[in-house]
């Protein structure tokens, strides 16, 4: 275990203490877990009012040159080279055997392509690419930058006093812009669920920025604890859970990530054949009929006892009040409103197979 | 954080027992622990007539984020459980010191000698 001392911090750590936050270590960096009212008052703000993270931990990187969105069509499942300027893309990184290096989003810009990864990966990302990005492209780590979500109902009403462009963005789309005299790339997108935005902006700048924000009404910083409650309830995949280097996007229920005239990408064979003949294992939701969580790695089986898969994420669902999981089961037992079962304490713990997300979603579509 | 109570007892894995009349011990855990755990969201609280080893594993408070178990201080049955926390476990988030989990007829009340005072425990969770 890495020592409090040796974690990386984010710029706006001063921020995160200041306000109260309990901190944990999340991918080499010092993120606030929870701020004083805890995780699910944050939670419930966020799908009632807006929400302000900070995901400065995650990795963002460009790719220049007219070769860019070839060469990474030739690492994902996605469309590249079909994304329009300020057009976001969510894909993935495959391996060789089809499973996933890591989840992404790609924002097509004339000049370059913009790449936000995740922060238990972007090491693993950075080198990947380099590896397999010609000289005919100019890669830029962005280290120096920082990355705020703003997500809830209120968040295009909050980001309208500040930067009324921004609202007329719709999901999936991006600009860059300025706030404040401040340049940043405003996506409107995110992982709550929730209409939102995301705001990429240098360190030097992110403490100011994040100060304007939170001094309009109906704002709160919520950490990482809400940020995962948040995205389960949204039915949204978090990367070493329901994506690994094992698991196909197939498996994992995201077949409309795959860009059946991309044939081009690692692993193109294994994740075509799935995405035609099915998958034997498929990401699924679970209501839980019992007031315990079933937490990430249960075993799950059926009525004779047979396994069926495992939990990947499970936890408690404030929006709910219930107990909700995702999960990696046999496609066949994969069947909404079927029963399955997890041994809690040695207690069968009863569950319901239903369709994702949990919560809807609420994105602005235009 | 609040004041410790000093008219309770408190074990190393953050339960709290105060001795009431007729060698009734009654159970909780301590404000740290729940600050520490954030918000409930489920308590399994063990089954009354339950015989109790000092220091056997008996209950399991889960929060959003984690699930933690409870041992038991004393030895002796458990007689009664705050089954309104079935419905309510944040109430232990509420008040961790009046919203007790269960009730231990003890076989020998001075095995409680063993626990800390609210000091050594302020101390302890001061690190």
């Amino acid at each position: 275990m890495p020592t409090v001392t040796s974690l990386k911090k984010t710029s706006l750590n001063d921020l995160h203490t200041r306000s109260g936050a309990r901190f944990i270590a999340f991918a080499g960096y010092e993120m606030p877990l929870q701020y004083e009212k805890g995780i699910i008052q944050e939670h419930l703000h966020c799908r009632n009012h807006a929400g302000l993270f900070d995901i400065s931990h995650m990795g963002q990187c460009l790719v220049k040159g007219e070769a860019a969105a070839g060469e990474l069509e030739k690492l994902c499942p996605g469309n590249i080279t079909r994304l329009n300027n300020g057009q976001q893309q969510y894909t993935v990184f495959t391996n060789a055997d089809g499973g996933t290096i890591d989840d992404i989003v790609i924002t097509k810009f004339e000049s370059h392509l913009a790449i936000t990864v995740n922060a238990a990966c972007k090491e693993k990302d950075f080198q990947h690419l380099q590896k397999h990005l010609s000289d005919r492209v100019q890669f830029q780590i962005l280290n120096e930058h920082a990355l705020l979500a703003l997500q809830g109902p209120k968040a295009a009403n909050i980001l309208f006093n500040l930067v009324p462009e921004a609202c007329e963005l719709s999901f999936m789309h991006a600009f860059y812009t300025e706030i404040e005299g401040i340049r940043c790339m405003i996506s409107r997108s995110g992982y709550t669920g929730e209409d939102g935005f995301e705001i990429s902006v240098p360190n030097k700048h992110v403490n100011q920025l994040a100060e304007l924000i939170l001094n309009e009404s109906d704002v709160e910083l919520i950490g990482l604890g809400a940020r995962d409650t948040l995205r389960m309830e949204a039915g949204l995949c978090l990367y070493g859970h329901e994506l690994n280097e094992t698991i196909t996007p197939v498996e994992a229920g995201l077949n409309w990530i795959i860009h059946g005239n991309n044939r081009r990408f690692p692993g193109a064979g294994t994740i075509l054949y799935q995405l035609q003949n099915g998958s034997e294992l498929l990401r699924t939701g679970l209501i839980v009929n019992a007031r315990t969580p079933v937490r990430e790695n249960a075993l799950l089986v059926d009525e004779q006892g047979s396994p069926l898969g495992h939990v990947t994420s499970g936890g408690f669902s404030p929006s709910l009040g219930k107990p909700i999981a995702m999960a990696l089961i046999n496609s066949d037992a994969a069947i909404i409103g079927s029963t399955v079962y997890a041994q809690v304490r040695n207690s069968p713990v009863e569950l319901t197979v239903c369709d994702l997300p949990f919560v809807p979603r609420r994105y602005f579509r235009g | 954080m609040n004041e410790l109570p000093d008219n309770l007892k408190y074990a190393k894995t953050h339960e709290w027992a105060k001795l009431e009349d007729d060698n009734l011990v009654r159970v909780g855990i301590t404000d740290f622990a729940q600050s520490e755990l954030g918000d409930l969201v489920f308590i399994e609280l063990p089954k009354i007539g339950r015989q109790l080893k000092t220091g056997e594993q008996c209950s399991v408070v889960e929060s959003v984020k984690t699930a933690s178990d409870l041992y038991s201080p004393v030895s002796g049955e458990v007689v009664f459980v705050n089954e309104n926390l079935n419905d309510s476990p944040e109430q232990v988030n509420d008040d961790a010191y009046t919203s007790w989990l269960f009730c231990i007829k003890a076989d020998n009340p001075s095995e409680l000698d063993a626990l800390m005072d609210a000091d050594d425990y302020q101390k302890m969770i001061d690190g």
